[in-house]
């Protein structure tokens, strides 16, 4: 068991909810009083992978566990899969609609981010089936 | 200098005030959200023309002293009441973002 374990359900297609997720671990994690770069780390890996969620996957779900030496996030999404994963990690490789880039997002920057944030993301993906994250971030 | 300050000196509108006696510490331009999460530290004045409901929850992940839209650029409803209730300090102005950071950069 960890110290603390969080659950959120992320809905899909409703930017206005995009963020709560990682608002709010932000908030618990500044309570428990770790330290500013690591809450940095968490909520930008956080707020990308909940954002793709809403953007490629019609929503989904977030796992947070938080431990005084590290935090794990599970993100679960039942959405269509990434058919070919090192692509979608190269900084700049997006598949987002153009009504989701005049929002601000779709630069694909979200994986790489996510990448230089934590000390470990693993992706397992299956086309048709959904994509899950884990992601670890050291303190 | 405050949010408060630089908001006097340079005549912005201030569309959401919550704590505007914060201190700036530096500045950040852009409009692509996922740069400006990664980069854009914390205390900084951003000059950006994304006045939407993500803009204020990257300000807030990303711990922004305060939002500056530029060039008069709007701010959506929803994104005003998310700023209200997260204490998200959103000021405007008719200039560019060029000339107000110039301007923030004079002074800091
Ligand atoms: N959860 C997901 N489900 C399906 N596809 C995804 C998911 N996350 C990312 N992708 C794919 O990977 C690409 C790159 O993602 P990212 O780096 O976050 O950039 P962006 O979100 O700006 O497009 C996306 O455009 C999309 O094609
Ligand atoms: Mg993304």
């Amino acid at each position: 068991m960890s110290l603390i374990e969080l659950h959120y359900e992320v809905p899909g297609d409703d930017f206005t909810r995009a963020g709560e997720a990682s608002g709010d671990v932000k908030r618990q994690l500044k309570q428990l009083g770790f330290e500013p770069a690591t809450i940095r780390n968490v909520v930008i890996a956080l707020y990308e992978g909940e954002i793709n969620m809403v953007i490629h996957a019609g929503g989904g779900e977030i796992d947070v566990s938080i431990d005084p030496d590290r935090i794990r996030m599970v993100l679960r999404d039942h959405g269509p899969g990434i058919p070919d994963v090192a692509l979608a990690m190269q900084e700049g490789f997006s598949t987002a609609p153009d009504n989701v880039r005049a929002l601000g997002f779709g630069a694909g920057m979200g994986l790489p981010n996510i990448k230089k944030y934590t000390n470990d993301m693993q992706i397992e993906t299956e086309i048709g089936v959904g994509t899950t994250m884990y992601l670890r971030v050291d303190v | 200098m405050t949010v408060r300050e630089f908001a006097e000196m340079q005549n912005l509108n201030i569309l959401v005030e919550a704590d505007m006696t914060r201190d700036i510490s530096g500045g950040y331009c852009g409009d692509l959200l996922s740069w400006v999460m990664s980069r854009a530290q914390s205390d900084d004045c951003w000059f950006t023309v994304m006045g939407n409901i993500n803009a204020v929850a990257v300000s807030v992940l990303a711990d922004c002293a305060c939002i500056v839209l530029c060039e008069n650029a709007p701010l959506d409803e929803d994104a005003k009441k998310k700023a209200e209730q997260q204490d998200v300090n959103i000021l405007s102005s008719d200039k560019n973002a060029f000339v107000l950071a110039s301007a923030l950069g004079a002074v800091l």
